[in-house]
């Protein structure tokens, strides 16, 4: 009774990862090479991702240090194109996969970043500067800054948007 | 200090279990969608292959190097440069297969209007990125 009343309490999260490690099971009974292959790919990203967990954890322990709520609504809520300025900045300088940093930006939010702002931070997350140069080898170097300049200007306007929707209750 | 680490830990323990359960779902979709799968959908109609290189980038998961590679392929097949492009921004802008994560952790409303304008906005940026070369080149 009590483990099914914890089971009950337990976050749907924790279902996501059972169903999804249940998947593997299965997998590992039925499909030796896509279990193998996956595990693989997923060692793989675990490796890459661990050091920027790390940074991540950092970000999020120095962010709960310096940014109060009062921090984050004088810098980011001041009026202007200055706090576009730092949101867009800092999505392109973060690096690693976008759902690590989904709990840093949970806190923000919780500290006052607005919807259109969070949104213009995951959209310039897409620009990744230390990969310019492969993608210049890929396309050419008028193609990327163009791209480049196009999905800034397009982040703000997402922003924009998001801002206008979320408003509308 | 103490507490905002410790603030910070239990943060990242409550997005644990979504964050793993994602990786894992990647990886699988990446053991089991082959490479040359990508290049495949394509019907060389521009307005057609943007929606499709679009469609295909939000599935799709993964480090955006990957992205180039199939971009460049893609181009060599003889696919625009129009639905290539979509393709790259879509696959770095919108993501279905985090979504259950970003729903958790940011909010459901937020997370389906991200990703919709994202969609939307992935072609709009190939329309504009293409037009303004266009013009240049």
């Amino acid at each position: 009774m009590k483990f099914k009343n914890k089971l009950k309490k337990l976050p749907g999260s924790w279902y996501f990862l059972g169903a999804i490690i249940f998947i593997y099971l299965l997998l590992s009974i039925f499909s030796k090479e896509i279990y193998l292959n996956s595990l693989n790919f997923f060692g793989q990203i675990i490796y890459k991702i661990i050091p920027i967990f790390i940074m991540v954890f950092v970000l999020m322990s120095l962010s709960n240090y310096f940014i109060t709520p009062e921090f984050v609504i004088k810098h980011l809520k001041e009026k202007g194109i200055k706090k576009w300025f730092y949101v867009i900045l800092g999505g392109i300088i973060s690096s690693g996969p976008i759902y690590m940093w989904y709990p840093l930006l949970a806190d923000l939010k919780n500290k006052g970043l607005n919807y259109g702002l969070i949104a213009c931070f995951l959209y310039n997350r897409a620009i990744k500067i230390p990969l310019l140069p492969l993608a210049i080898i890929y396309f050419s170097w008028q193609y990327i800054i163009i791209l480049t300049l196009v999905m800034v200007a397009i982040s703000i306007i997402q922003g924009i948007l998001i801002n206008k929707i979320m408003e509308v209750k | 200090m103490k507490q905002s680490m410790t603030k910070a830990a239990k943060g990242l323990w409550n997005a644990f279990p979504m964050i793993l359960g994602t990786i894992l779902l990647i990886s699988l979709i990446s053991a089991i969608v082959p490479k040359s799968f990508y290049t495949t959908l394509f019907s060389k109609n521009i307005l057609i292959d943007s929606i499709i290189g679009s469609s295909v980038g939000s599935i799709s998961a993964g480090n955006p190097i990957t992205s180039y590679i199939f971009g460049g392929e893609m181009l060599n097949q003889g696919i625009g440069l129009l639905a290539v492009t979509a393709f790259l921004v879509a696959w770095v802008t919108v993501g279905i297969i985090q979504l259950p994560a970003e729903s958790t952790i940011l909010g459901k409303k937020f997370a389906i209007l991200r990703n919709i304008t994202a969609f939307i906005l992935s072609i709009i940026v190939a329309i504009v990125t293409v037009l303004i070369l266009g013009v240049i080149a």
